[in-house]
């Protein structure tokens, strides 16, 4: 599904973030993406949904390599993936319906498919009230399940989810974490990259550590010393 | 398509201010090019108006054979460069010293002035060598006198004509590089104002195609706005210079559909360049 070959990833300006990374995300997993600022979960999951590519070494998304992928084939492959940040990236001027709604427009679904499917997330995420409110309109915890609703859209066999629940209080934290989990338990992966150790430490998901660009921690991994989440 | 033509107006109504901006730095770039293209136009007309006016003459000896003299015109009349040949008799002669004399009309006595060939030339054969050359065919003719045509007032012409196409294709460049620089500055402006809207639709898996056409055509909308806006600015000019100082001649309708076409292209070529670098750089 997601695989990391011997990756390094070099920026021009800031050095490496990461640096030779091998590792798997099975399909359906949960995996929680942990470690410091700037120890390169983010890179990580920009490798995933292909914002960035690797300096050397190679990462396979659905079968995809970035070592032959063309820019086109990005936009397509995108389509299969939901992604979620921090920062919502709702557009402010649009409605919740609309937001999610455009993520479908911009794959050229059919019109009559399009406000069934938009009206079934805003249910699935618990806003079904809520679709003609903007963005402003709505508290943080119900911006990102706004976003949520968007990255399922197309019905995505992994959601990258990068700090989603970072801009949130702790009632909020818990609602989309749950959301997460519901979505996980319904088959789609869940790659979530997080500071919270009290999410991580509730769950016996699957969980990898990075300090500054390598692997520290894979509790799916034996070869890596066991230890606790710090 | 229809998606864009929405994604189009949504931009429009999001940054109405931005929008208006735009078109507005359009028009007025296109404006200052569209002056300096109505100084040129007219300058043009009024050289080609004075360029008509190049007349070969030449006289012809008293006594020669009208038939030689018909024969010759009828030569004359076919050369390349000639557009038209005219007999002109003695009497027609002095009634026009006459006319352009006024009060000064009693000095010429009847017979004092010869019969002439007066030679016009079609345009582009007024410059001062080809005007020599067939004056030079026209004197080779046993029963002309002598042959004028204003050597030194035809090269000047053609000088001033020179002097005026190579400053105005240099001024004309200048004005449409600065009208082309600031328009593309405006529409990257433009784009740059919704670069996080930008990253969206390529999050949620849009293809750079998509996401270039709505700016595409907002870039072709505003051109076109600023054009008409441009065309306007510079009718009212011309109208104003019409009425006040002197008699000015505007664009026919041709010219002003290029000046639109001009303002769509640039608002067209502009945004492909600003979006097409943006989402290289993301």
């Amino acid at each position: 599904m997601i695989r990391y070959f011997n990756v390094t990833k070099e920026y021009a300006r800031s050095g490496i973030a990461l640096k030779d990374v091998s590792l798997r995300v099975a399909k359906g997993e949960f995996v929680f993406l942990t470690g410091p600022s700037g120890s390169g979960k983010s890179t990580m999951l920009k490798l995933a949904y292909l914002a960035e590519l690797p300096t050397e070494g190679e990462v396979q998304v659905s079968g995809v390599s970035t070592t032959e992928i063309r820019r086109g084939d990005i936009a397509r492959l995108r389509r299969k993936l939901g992604i979620v940040f921090q920062d919502f990236r709702l557009l402010e001027d649009r409605t919740a319906e609309a937001n999610i709604a455009f993520a479908l427009e911009v794959t050229g679904a059919p019109r009559a498919s399009i406000q069934p499917k938009v009206s079934r997330l805003l249910a699935q995420v618990g806003l079904a009230s809520k679709g003609s409110s903007y963005p402003r309109e709505l508290s943080g915890g119900e911006q990102q399940r706004v976003a949520i609703a968007r990255a399922l859209v197309n019905d995505p066999f992994v959601l990258i989810a990068d700090e989603p629940t970072g801009n949130l209080d702790e009632r909020a934290t818990r609602g989309v974490y749950q959301l997460l989990r519901d979505i996980n338990a319904s088959g789609t992966a869940v790659v979530m990259a997080t500071h919270n150790l009290e999410l991580i430490r509730r769950a016996d998901y699957r969980t990898i550590e990075l300090d500054r660009g390598s692997v520290v921690f894979d509790s799916a991994d034996a070869s890596l010393p066991r230890r606790e989440a710090r | 398509m229809r998606l864009a033509l929405r994604e189009t107006l949504i931009a429009f109504r999001r940054t109405p201010l931005l929008s208006t901006l735009s078109i507005t730095t359009i028009a007025f770039s296109l404006f200052a090019f569209g002056l300096f293209g109505l100084v040129a136009l007219n300058i043009r007309t009024a050289i080609a108006d004075v360029e008509s006016r190049v007349e070969i003459r030449a006289f012809i000896v008293d006594g020669a054979a009208v038939e030689a003299v018909a024969a010759a015109m009828g030569d004359i009349g076919a050369f390349p460069e000639v557009g038209e040949v005219n007999y002109v008799t003695p009497e027609m002669a002095l009634e026009k010293a006459r006319i352009e004399l006024g009060e000064f009309e009693d000095v010429f006595e009847e017979g004092v002035l010869p019969g002439s060939i007066e030679v016009r030339l079609r345009p582009g054969s007024r410059d001062p060598e080809t005007v020599r050359e067939v004056a030079g065919r026209i004197a080779g003719y046993e029963f002309i006198d002598d042959v004028r045509f204003g050597e030194e007032w035809v090269e000047k012409l053609y000088r001033v004509r020179t002097v005026a196409s190579v400053v105005g294709l240099a001024l004309g460049t200048a004005f449409a590089t600065v009208a082309v620089i600031i328009i593309a500055a405006t529409i990257r402006m433009a784009v740059l104002a919704r670069s996080r809207e930008i990253a969206i639709m390529r999050l949620v898996g849009a293809t750079d195609g998509f996401i270039r056409l709505p700016f595409l055509l907002e870039g072709l909308v505003k051109g076109i706005l600023g054009g008409l806006a441009a065309l306007l600015l510079t009718w009212i000019a011309a109208s104003m210079v019409d009425r006040y100082f002197i008699e000015t001649i505007f664009f026919d309708s041709t010219l002003a559909l290029v000046g639109i076409a001009c303002g769509a292209l640039i608002g067209l070529v502009g945004s492909a360049v600003s979006v097409g670098r943006h989402l290289r750089a993301i």
